[in-house]
C-alpha cells in the first residue's frame, strides 16, 4: 500500500494508460450498454444457490426484504441500450426473463418510477411482475414531479394514481417522494409536496392500507435530508433512500460541495431507526469501470470477486441497510449481483479500511461524478449531456487526457480522445453547442455544474483540434 | 525492330497509365489529407491547371514530352484520358476489331479550343470547368468515387470501434451540389459510353487540351511510322486504333489525333509500323470540315438536361428518443459568396478555378461544395452549415493545383479576412428563449465578438454579441455554433476581395 501511495501521480496516469478498457470489468448499472457492449467480468463460475439470498426485516412492517434490490431504471431497449432510446422499445421479453431470475433467487425488491425509461418502467416492471403471486415481491415506486407543470396537486395525484394503473397493482409497498432536496431545495421541497397537499394525501393513503411504506429518496440540500428527520415523528418516515458507496462515504463533499457524506446520512437514519435503501451503490457502474490500477488493486485482494462486487457488499454491510439497489441491465449484471449478496460475506473492518483507502486513490481522478442517469436529458438544444461526459470520464480512467502537448502518449492520446468523441457523440450533439442555459442543472442529482464541465471539455476540444495544449 | 520490343512499349505506356490514374484517383478519394503530401504533384502536372497556375515549369516539360514523343500526356497523365481507355478496353472485350478511321474533325476541335480560351480569358469559370479534362475526372472522381471509398472506410471505422481501435474514423457523405453531382455522373455516362463504342472521340473533339498537344505533337520526333514495304493492308491497325486516326489504306497516321498508345505497334501482324524519328513528316489525312459533331451535342444536352434534374437530399440521421430533435441549418442568403482563405478574393478564383473539386473533396469541415451559380459552376463556396473553416485546417490551400486558392500556412489562417460576420438579432436566442447564450462569443477564434447587455440601461439585460468587423476573418464558428435553427442568429457575409488584418 505504501509503495502505491508514494508513485507520483504521472506514473500513476501513466500505468492506467496501458488499457483499461479491456482488463477492467463495464459498467455494472448499464452504462457498458452506451458502447454497445458489455465486458463485465465474470467472477467465480459456481452455481448461484436459488435459496442462499440475504434478507433484512423492516422493523415497522416486518417484510423480509432482499438484500439484492432491483432497480428498474436501465432495462434493456430493443436497440440494445439502458432504454433511454425513444425509437426502440423496452424489451420485454428480457425484461420478463430478467424478473424471472431474480425472483427464483430470491429477490424480491423492485424499485422503479414514472420517469424512468423516458416513462416506460413502470408499465414494462408491472407485465413483467404480473406473472408472480403478488405476495412474492414489493414493488417501490415514486412520485417523480419533478417538472413544475406537474407541481398542482390534480397532476401529482394524477401521477401517483397513474402508478397503479401502469404497475397493475390495488396497492404500492413502498412509495417515494422522489428526489428531494434537489433544485432549489426547500422551496422545491414544499411547492412539490407540501403547500399542494399531496404529502398530507399520501399520509392518508398510508392509512388506507394502498401504501404499505411511505419514504422518501434524498439528493442534493442537505437542508431539506434534515427536516425530512426533524419531522420524522409527524411523518413517521417507513424509510429513507440515500446514495451510499465507499466513494462517497466520506469524499462525495469533496467530489461536490453540494453533496453530503454518506457517513452523515447514513448514520442520522439509523441514530432514528429508520431503514436505508440505497441508491448508486456502484455510482452508475463508475466503480466497476476503474482505472487499470484500481482493479489490479482490488483484484489482488480477492480474486475471485468482480470489481463491482466491492462496492455491493460494501453497501450491503451495514446492518440498517434494507436492500441495495442495483439497475442491473443484462443477465450477467443480476448474476454476478447474485454471487455478491446470496449470500452476503460482510466486510470486515480490515476490508473497509482498504477500500477507503483505495477511494482515496479514486478521488484523485479529476473525473466528473455523472452516473448516466439521464435526468438532465433531453437538453433543449439537442446536447446529449451523459454521453460528453462518459467519454470523458472514460479517456481519464484510460489516460488519454493528456496534460499537455509534452506528454509523452499525446498523439495517441489526442487520437483516441478526439476519434472516440465524435464516436460516443454526434458532432451536433457534442459540448461545443451548449449555449449555457443552464436548464439541465437543477436537474443533476449529483449536483453536477453541467454547463460549467461541458464548457470545460468544449475548450479541452478545442486545444487538442489546435494542438495548443 | 522485333515484335516483342514494341509490345513493351505499349506495356511500359498501360504501367504508367495505371499508376498515374491511381495516384489522381486517390487524391480525390482521400480525405485525411495525407495522400497530397506524397502524390499532390500529379495534379499539379495537369495541362489546363499548370497553365491556370502560370506554372513555367510544368508547361515546358509537358510541351517538351510532347514535341519529344506525341501525345504521351493523354495516354499516361491525364486521368480522364485513362479513364476512356478503361471503357475502351471493356468495350474491345466485348467486341474485337470494333475501331476505324475517320477524318479530323478541325472546325469543331478549333471552335472549342477557342471557346476554352475566350472563357479563360472573360473569366466564365464554369465554361472552363466544363471543359477542362482533369476537372471532368475530378468531379467523377469526387462525386462517385469518393463516397464508396469513404463507406468502405466507415466500415472500417466501425469494425475498428468494435475492437476499440482508434485507427480509423467516421467521415460523412453527403451531396455537396446536385448540378455538379449530375454533370459528373452525366459525362461519365456519355464519355463512358463514346469510349467504350469508339475509343477518343471526346479527346480529338472536344477536349482543348488534346487539341493543343495534338497541334505539338504533328511535329514530334518521335511518332508511330508505318513501313509501306512491309505493311499489307490489312486494316487491323486502323480498327484498334482508339484515335480512329490511322488511315491505313493510304498509309497515313493524323498525328495530331494519335495518343501515342502504341496500340498499333503491337496489333501489326507484319511489323510495318514502329514507333520511331519520323524521317519526313507523314502525309496527313485529309480533314474533312463537316461542322457540327452529334456527340458533342448529345454530351452537352444532357449535362444540361442532367444538371437541372434535382437529386434527393441525403437522408439525415434520425434523433435518438431521450434527445432533442435537431431541426437542419439553412443556408442564408448572403450578398456576396464567401471563398475559402488563400482564394484572395472571388476575382482570383474565378480566374485560376478549374472546378476539379479537389478542395471540395479533401476539406474536412464540411464547408467547400461546387457553386451553382451559372458562371461560376463548380467552382468551391464556403458554407457554415455543417462545419466552419477551422483556425487549423489549411487544406483545400495546399492541395489546388491550378493556383485559385493559393498555399497559405496557420498564421495567415488566422489574419486573412474572407468575410464579417452579421448578426440578426430575430433569431438570437437570448432575446427569443430568454436563456444565456454566448456560444458565438466563446467560439471565435479571433475574439472578434464581445456579449453586451441588450438593453444598455439594465445590466441585468440579456447579453447579445457584438461583432467588431475589423477583427473578424469571417471563418463562420459563430454562425455554425449558434443555437437558432434553421437560420443562425449570426451569419457570414462574404468579401469580394480578402483582406490581411
Amino acid at each position: 500500500m505504501r509503495q502505491i501511495k508514494n508513485i507520483d501521480r504521472r506514473e500513476f496516469l501513466k500505468r492506467l494508460g496501458a488499457g483499461a478498457a479491456g482488463a477492467s470489468a463495464a459498467a455494472l448499472a448499464g452504462c457498458g450498454a452506451n458502447d454497445g457492449k458489455t465486458a463485465q467480468a465474470i467472477v467465480s463460475q459456481t452455481e448461484i444457490p436459488t435459496d442462499g439470498m440475504t434478507y433484512r426485516v423492516n422493523p415497522t412492517t416486518g417484510d423480509k426484504v432482499s438484500l439484492l434490490g432491483y432497480g428498474c431504471m436501465r432495462w434493456l431497449d430493443m436497440g440494445g441500450g439502458a432504454g433511454s432510446d425513444a425509437a426502440s422499445d423496452l424489451d420485454q421479453e428480457t425484461i420478463n426473463s430478467l424478473v424471472d431470475y431474480a425472483i427464483a433467487h430470491g429477490v424480491n425488491y423492485f424499485d422503479t418510477s414514472p420517469a424512468y425509461c423516458i416513462g416506460r418502467s413502470e408499465r414494462a416492471t408491472g407485465i413483467a411482475l404480473k406473472r408472480h403471486p403478488r405476495d412474492k415481491y414489493f414493488i417501490a415506486t415514486k412520485l417523480s414531479n419533478f417538472a413544475p407543470s406537474t407541481w398542482t396537486r390534480e397532476a401529482s395525484l394524477g401521477m401517483y394514481h397513474n402508478s397503479f394503473k401502469e404497475l397493475q397493482v390495488d396497492y404500492i409497498d413502498y412509495l417515494l417522494l422522489h428526489g428531494v432536496g434537489m433544485g432549489s431545495g426547500m422551496e422545491e421541497f414544499n411547492a412539490r409536496y407540501i403547500d399542494n397537499g399531496v404529502l398530507d394525501y399520501l399520509l392518508k393513503e398510508r392509512e388506507a392500507g394502498r401504501i404499505r411504506n411511505l419514504g422518501f429518496s434524498y439528493h442534493g440540500d442537505v437542508a431539506v435530508f434534515d427536516h425530512m428527520l426533524a419531522n420524522h415523528d409527524k411523518y413517521k418516515w417507513d424509510f429513507a433512500q440515500i446514495q451510499l458507496n465507499y466513494l462517497d462515504w466520506e469524499h462525495a463533499k469533496e467530489i461536490n460541495p453540494r453533496n453530503t457524506n454518506a457517513e452523515y446520512l447514513y448514520g442520522e437514519l439509523a441514530k432514528r431507526g429508520i431503514p436505508a435503501i440505497i441508491m448508486e451503490p456502484l455510482l452508475g457502474g463508475r466503480l466497476s469501470n476503474v482505472p487499470d490500477h484500481i482493479v489490479a488493486r482490488l483484484k489482488q485482494a480477492e480474486p475471485e470477486r468482480s470489481v463491482a462486487s466491492w462496492a455491493f457488499r460494501f453497501a450491503g454491510s451495514f446492518p440498517d441497510v434494507l436492500t441495495v439497489l442495483s439497475g442491473m441491465t443484462y443477465m450477467e449484471h443480476l448474476q454476478d449481483n447474485l454471487r455478491s449478496f446470496a449470500p452476503l460475506v460482510p466486510l470486515t473492518d480490515a476490508d473497509r479500511g482498504f477500500l477507503y483507502e483505495t477511494a482515496n486513490l479514486m478521488v484523485q481522478y479529476p473525473t466528473v461524478p455523472c452516473n448516466d442517469c439521464k435526468y438532465c436529458m433531453p437538453c433543449p438544444y439537442g446536447l446529449d449531456i451523459p454521453a460528453i461526459l462518459l467519454h470523458y470520464n472514460k479517456c481519464v480512467n484510460q489516460g488519454n487526457v493528456p496534460e499537455s502537448r509534452q506528454a509523452e502518449n499525446y498523439r495517441q492520446a489526442r487520437q483516441a480522445f478526439l476519434v472516440g468523441y465524435d464516436r460516443s457523440v454526434p458532432k451536433l450533439r457534442q459540448a461545443s453547442h451548449c449555449i449555457g442555459c443552464g436548464q439541465c442543472a437543477p436537474h443533476c442529482p449529483q449536483s453536477i455544474n453541467i454547463p460549467k464541465e461541458l464548457q470545460r471539455i468544449d475548450s479541452f476540444v478545442e486545444q487538442l483540434k489546435q494542438g495548443t495544449l | 525492330m522485333k515484335k516483342g520490343r514494341k509490345g513493351t512499349y505499349r506495356k511500359i505506356r498501360i504501367a504508367l497509365a495505371a499508376i498515374f490514374f491511381l495516384c489522381v484517383t486517390l487524391l480525390f478519394l482521400d480525405f485525411t489529407g495525407t495522400a497530397h503530401q506524397w502524390l499532390g504533384w500529379t495534379a499539379r502536372i495537369q495541362l489546363l491547371p499548370a497553365l491556370l497556375a502560370l506554372n513555367i515549369g510544368v508547361i515546358i516539360a509537358l510541351v517538351a514530352l510532347t514535341l519529344l514523343m506525341g501525345r504521351v500526356y493523354c495516354s499516361v497523365i491525364c486521368p480522364l484520358g485513362v479513364m476512356q481507355d478503361i471503357f475502351g478496353w471493356l468495350g474491345k472485350k466485348s467486341k474485337r476489331n470494333r475501331y476505324s478511321f475517320s477524318p479530323a474533325k478541325k472546325t469543331l476541335r478549333y471552335s472549342m479550343l477557342a471557346v476554352m480560351a475566350l472563357a479563360i480569358i472573360l473569366g466564365i469559370g464554369s465554361v472552363v470547368a466544363l471543359l477542362a479534362p482533369y476537372s471532368a475526372y475530378g468531379r467523377i472522381a469526387q462525386n462517385l468515387l469518393q463516397p464508396i471509398w469513404i463507406w468502405g472506410n466507415d466500415l472500417l471505422a466501425d469494425w475498428a470501434a468494435s475492437r476499440d481501435s482508434y485507427a480509423f474514423h467516421h467521415a460523412d457523405v453527403w451531396l455537396r451540389g446536385t448540378a455538379t453531382f449530375a454533370i459528373a455522373a452525366a459525362t461519365l455516362a456519355i464519355l463512358g459510353f463514346l469510349a467504350w463504342r469508339n475509343g477518343r472521340t471526346y479527346c480529338n473533339t472536344i477536349c482543348p487540351v488534346g487539341t493543343m498537344l495534338g497541334f505539338l505533337s504533328r511535329f514530334s520526333l518521335l511518332k508511330p511510322v508505318i513501313d509501306t514495304s512491309k505493311c499489307n493492308g490489312c486494316g487491323l491497325c486502323a480498327r484498334n486504333c482508339k484515335g480512329a486516326c490511322i488511315d491505313s489504306k493510304n498509309h497515313a497516321i493524323d498525328y495530331s489525333r494519335c495518343v501515342a498508345c502504341m496500340d498499333c505497334l503491337e496489333k501489326c501482324s507484319q511489323g510495318a509500323i514502329s514507333y520511331t524519328i519520323a524521317r519526313k513528316t507523314a502525309h496527313t489525312a485529309e480533314s474533312n470540315p463537316a461542322g457540327t459533331d452529334s456527340s458533342r451535342r448529345a454530351f452537352m444536352t444532357a449535362a444540361v438536361a442532367a444538371g437541372t434534374t434535382a437529386l434527393l437530399k441525403a437522408e439525415e440521421k434520425t434523433v435518438d428518443g431521450g434527445l432533442a430533435a435537431i431541426t437542419e441549418k439553412k443556408i442564408p442568403a448572403r450578398t456576396t459568396p464567401i471563398v475559402p482563405p488563400g482564394a484572395r478574393g472571388i476575382k482570383h478564383l474565378t480566374r485560376h478555378c478549374t472546378g476539379c473539386q479537389l478542395c471540395v473533396a479533401v476539406c474536412p469541415n464540411g464547408v467547400l461544395r461546387p457553386s451553382t451559380d451559372p458562371e461560376t459552376l463548380m467552382q468551391p463556396r464556403s458554407s457554415y452549415e455543417r462545419g466552419y473553416c477551422r483556425p487549423e485546417c489549411t487544406r483545400c490551400s495546399e492541395v489546388c493545383p491550378a493556383g485559385a486558392i493559393v498555399k497559405i500556412d496557420r498564421a495567415d489562417k488566422s489574419s486573412i479576412q474572407i468575410g464579417h460576420a452579421v448578426w440578426i438579432k430575430e433569431n438570437c436566442v437570448p432575446l427569443t428563449d430568454g436563456v444565456e447564450c454566448g456560444n458565438c462569443a466563446r467560439h471565435c477564434p479571433v475574439g472578434a465578438i464581445q456579449m453586451i447587455s441588450s438593453d444598455s440601461e439594465s445590466p441585468d439585460s440579456p447579453k447579445i454579441p457584438v461583432v467588431n468587423a475589423e477583427r473578424c476573418i469571417g471563418c463562420g464558428a459563430c454562425e455554425n455554433l449558434c443555437p437558432a435553427r434553421p437560420f443562425s442568429a449570426i451569419y457570414v457575409e462574404g468579401h469580394e476581395r480578402h483582406r490581411t488584418i
